[in-house]
């Protein structure tokens, strides 16, 4: 078999693989520099707030995720159900564990430092309790900070849950945080990182809206998930992903003035065929395989709800640098998946229309019953209000064994003939009316 | 009073009248009460009960109703409870219900509350927020808040008016009612074989479809009975059942694992009832502080709720002892994220303390028991043998 053609990557991917193998770096130092290191999640992060008391953040999910692109799950899987998970629960954590018990060993190859802290902060998915449940008896004695974020239940936040994540913060948050660095909160700091933040995220919702344009220069699913990585991991707040995010908008921008396709690792997608609104996470263990079947059928993801895990930015929210509690209190609540289930189908059907989208398609993924539970019956929702072909795949994030790329294969080819057929008809009613 | 095998019959049936016919003839008795479905784990019902209403558990429908349209909103890979309840959604039996509660316990019940919405069952359906953080100022308020959205709702729906005397009588009416499920527990402790523990689960599960005055008389007459000897004590050993708070296991299961020779002498079943332990004041001022403050530091240990500083494994191993039991079964629903992700840090807390255990996995409509008998024959056998 002919090895796979080397990706195609642009600058701005470059730009953020160095920002990464310098944290990595950072982390493999932490003996040396004495800084302390805080694992936490990626929604309802409160990344300003770490690197302000000049910690570093490591992000299980992340690991996880590398993991599976690794080819290294599979392993760590078996290795955490070996010790008692059942195969029914959340692959992340059991790759997670998995991990650790082998070494801890990040993408760059360097073994990742144990925490210092555990932070608790997450949102939209109870799973994260139980995950840390479990890391806090993995790794006994290190202090453990909970910041419990309330559901978005009525469709809204309301001023009582912002007070009482400010309340948690502020009484016990950050004090467990201040003890851990050793030092006191700066607030100034903190409020400087939060303009930074605004000013990164403003960038990543112009890039993310030039998917709205015919053709879309963008993928917002799959190359959106390298897009959103610098703003929901560790890099939020700071100069470098403001930088990133200015570069990226530039190439993007380029394109669009070009009138040119997105990139993907197969090169650049020379027509757009089909224009789709994509729910639910990626796989990551087949991710190019994955992604190559889209690519092969001219289709282009111009909006994803799995780009908004770690803020919905373009529904105007941003850190704000007046109420920086207040906002990461915000932030935290206004998560994709802390809203409920009818916002989440506005949501959908706002991006159905606003990005002119042929279809719509969920990924349903085996872990993670905060994407999954209720999918079926959003799907009905927006194929009843929005008359768009539906579409229904099933894999998993890190666990290869639910990954079945000729099952996913015939569902796609299916999917992409009722696109065509239905384009087919659309255009012959246009003519005749 | 009544025979006692004449209410096992009636609590036979009542625990899974999927119609909730009782509820329902209740409400119709008067004008202004009102039904509220709640979802598992817990909820303080009290407050439901001083505002004319009754709060009734939703369990699911176990393996006593076929689920033809359930299925068809929920993926292959998620637990088996939220298809029975959209099944009955769908169908009529929980037309007279006037509100919905579901709370926090995991994704599922919480995206089902979703599902509720955007099919708009009932007149509000209310995601239910357990606060994680259990200091008064802070996790209090913020539970005080969430207990207030519900007084709102059902207030909005019939008037009612909630005034302290009625609180702190709801409350004494829910502190009594835990005080005999508890004695029951303690009289099985003793003498297991008296009421089995197909009996004990019935008799528990119809206390949530019933009201609570009309479950405490049958509660009382159950333990008049089994203060008398009944049946025959045999060679079982005595066992703790954990995992199974939210989708019950089928009846078939429970029985199965007594006949293999287990006297279940303490489980979570029916966790919500037993949440709060102990009393909650009855005769204060502020009788919804008293129910916060009771949340707070009164309730059972749960994967519902956040545990670092009081551990889950610590109290399991004292509920053991307490109990006098020799083992641990590890028994929860399939694709259960909180029960299965806290199996391996519970299994390992047991060993350490050399407590026996054994885990299995079921669905609420898992109709072959034969494996799961074999296991818990074997378990039972071996600690006969090497205890
Ligand atoms: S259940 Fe989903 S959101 Fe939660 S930890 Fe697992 S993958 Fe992440
Ligand atoms: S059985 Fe477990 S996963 Fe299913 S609804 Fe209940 S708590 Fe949630």
């Amino acid at each position: 078999m002919a090895n796979p053609r080397e990706a195609i990557k642009e600058d701005s991917m470059i730009l953020q693989k160095e920002m990464l193998a310098n944290l990595f770096k950072e982390l493999g130092n932490t003996k040396e520099t004495g800084k302390k290191v805080v694992y936490t999640f990626v929604p309802g992060n409160l990344t300003e707030l770490i690197l302000s008391f000049d910690m570093l953040p490591v992000y299980p999910e992340i690991n996880a995720l590398q993991s599976g692109m690794r080819k290294k799950s599979a392993a760590y899987i078996r290795e955490a159900e070996k010790l008692g998970f059942s195969e029914d629960v959340c692959t992340y954590v059991k790759c997670d564990i998995g991990m650790m018990l082998n070494g801890n060993i990040g993408p760059t190859g360097e073994s990742i430092p144990p925490p210092d802290l555990l932070l608790l902060s997450y949102t939209g998915c109870f799973t994260f309790m139980k995950w840390f449940e479990n890391l806090e008896r993995l790794y006994p004695g290190v202090p453990i900070a909970m910041l419990h974020t309330p559901y978005q239940e009525d469709g809204q936040i309301t001023s009582d849950q912002v007070e009482y994540m400010v309340k948690q913060l502020k009484e016990e948050v950050i004090p467990k945080m201040e003890m851990v660095a050793g030092k006191k909160l700066d607030m100034q700091r903190l409020s400087n990182m939060m303009s930074k933040s605004a000013e990164a995220e403003d960038l990543l919702v112009k890039i993310l809206e030039t998917a709205k344009n015919k053709p879309s220069p963008i993928d917002a699913y799959f190359a959106g998930v390298y897009y959103i990585g610098p703003i929901f991991t560790a890099f939020r707040g700071t100069d470098e992903a403001v930088n990133y995010y200015k570069e990226l908008y530039k190439e993007v921008e380029q394109r669009l003035k070009l009138g040119l396709g997105p990139i993907t690792p197969e090169g650049e997608l020379k027509e757009e065929k089909f224009r789709l609104v994509v729910e639910g996470p990626p796989n990551w263990t087949n991710f190019r395989e994955f992604w190559k079947i889209f690519y092969d059928m001219g289709a282009v993801i111009v909006a994803s709800s799995y780009t908004k895990v770690g803020g919905v930015y373009d529904l105007g929210f941003r850190h704000n640098p007046n109420e920086p509690l207040e906002s990461l209190a915000k932030y935290c609540m206004g998560c994709y998946t802390n809203m409920n289930l009818p916002q989440r189908v506005n949501f959908l059907a706002d991006y159905i229309k606003d990005y002119q989208a042929d279809g719509f398609l969920i990924n349903s993924i085996k872990s993670c019953n905060s994407f999954s539970a209720g999918q079926l019956m959003m799907m009905r929702e927006i194929e009843k209000r929005m008359e768009v072909p539906v579409g229904f795949i099933e894999s998993d994030l890190v666990d290869p064994r639910y990954f079945s790329y000729a099952n996913i294969k015939n569902r796609l080819e299916s999917y992409f003939q009722m696109l065509e057929q239905r384009k087919i008809i659309m255009t012959q009613e246009a003519e005749t009316a | 009073m009544r025979q006692l095998n004449e209410i096992l019959e009636e609590c036979s049936v009542q625990a899974f009248d999927l119609q909730f016919n009782k509820a329902r003839s209740w409400k119709q008795e008067s004008d202004g009460r009102v039904l509220v479905g709640y979802l598992p784990i817990y909820f303080p019902r009290e407050i439901v009960h001083a505002l004319n209403g009754l709060a009734v558990g939703i369990l699911g429908t176990g393996d006593r109703k076929q689920i033809i349209k359930g299925d068809a909103y929920y993926q292959s890979y998620i637990c088996h409870l939220p298809r029975g309840i959209v099944e009955m959604a769908l169908d009529s039996s929980l037309l007279e219900f006037d509100g919905f509660i579901f709370p926090a316990i995991c994704d599922c019940i919480r995206n089902l509350s979703g599902m509720f919405k955007l099919a708009d069952k009932g007149k509000f359906q209310r995601y239910f927020d357990y606060p994680q953080n259990f200091n008064p100022t802070i996790g209090g308020r913020f539970y005080r808040h969430e207990i207030q959205k519900i007084i709102d709702d059902i207030q909005s729906i019939n008037g009612a008016t909630l005034d302290f005397e009625k609180l702190n009588h709801s409350i004494g009416l829910f502190n009594k009612n835990r005080q005999l499920i508890e004695e029951i527990y303690n009289i099985r402790q003793e003498y297991p074989w008296r009421l089995s523990a197909v009996d004990t689960y019935h008799i528990l599960r119809a206390g949530l479809v019933i009201p609570v005055e009309e479950h405490n008389k049958i509660l009382e007459d159950v333990i008049a009975h089994l203060h008398e000897e009944r049946g025959e004590p045999v060679d079982n050993i005595r066992v703790v059942i954990t995992g199974s708070f939210c989708e019950q296991p089928p009846v078939g299961l429970i029985k199965s694992i007594e006949m293999a020779g287990c006297y279940i002498v303490d489980d979570d079943y029916m966790l919500g009832s037993r949440w709060i332990q102990g009393d909650v004041p009855d005769n204060t001022d502020d009788p919804l502080g008293a129910l916060v403050n009771a949340f707070l530091t009164q309730s059972t240990f749960s994967s519902a709720i956040y545990d670092i500083d009081n551990s889950k494994g610590r109290k399991l191993v004292e509920r053991v002892k307490s109990r006098n039991a020799e083992g641990v079964i590890f028994s929860a629903a399939s694709f259960c994220d909180p029960a299965l992700l806290d199996r391996p840090d519970l299994q390992k807390v047991c060993d350490a303390s050399g407590i026996p255990n054994i885990n299995f996995q079921y669905h609420e409509n898992t109709g072959q028991f034969k494996v799961i008998k074999e296991q818990a024959g074997t378990f039972s056998d071996s600690i006969k043998l090497w205890a």
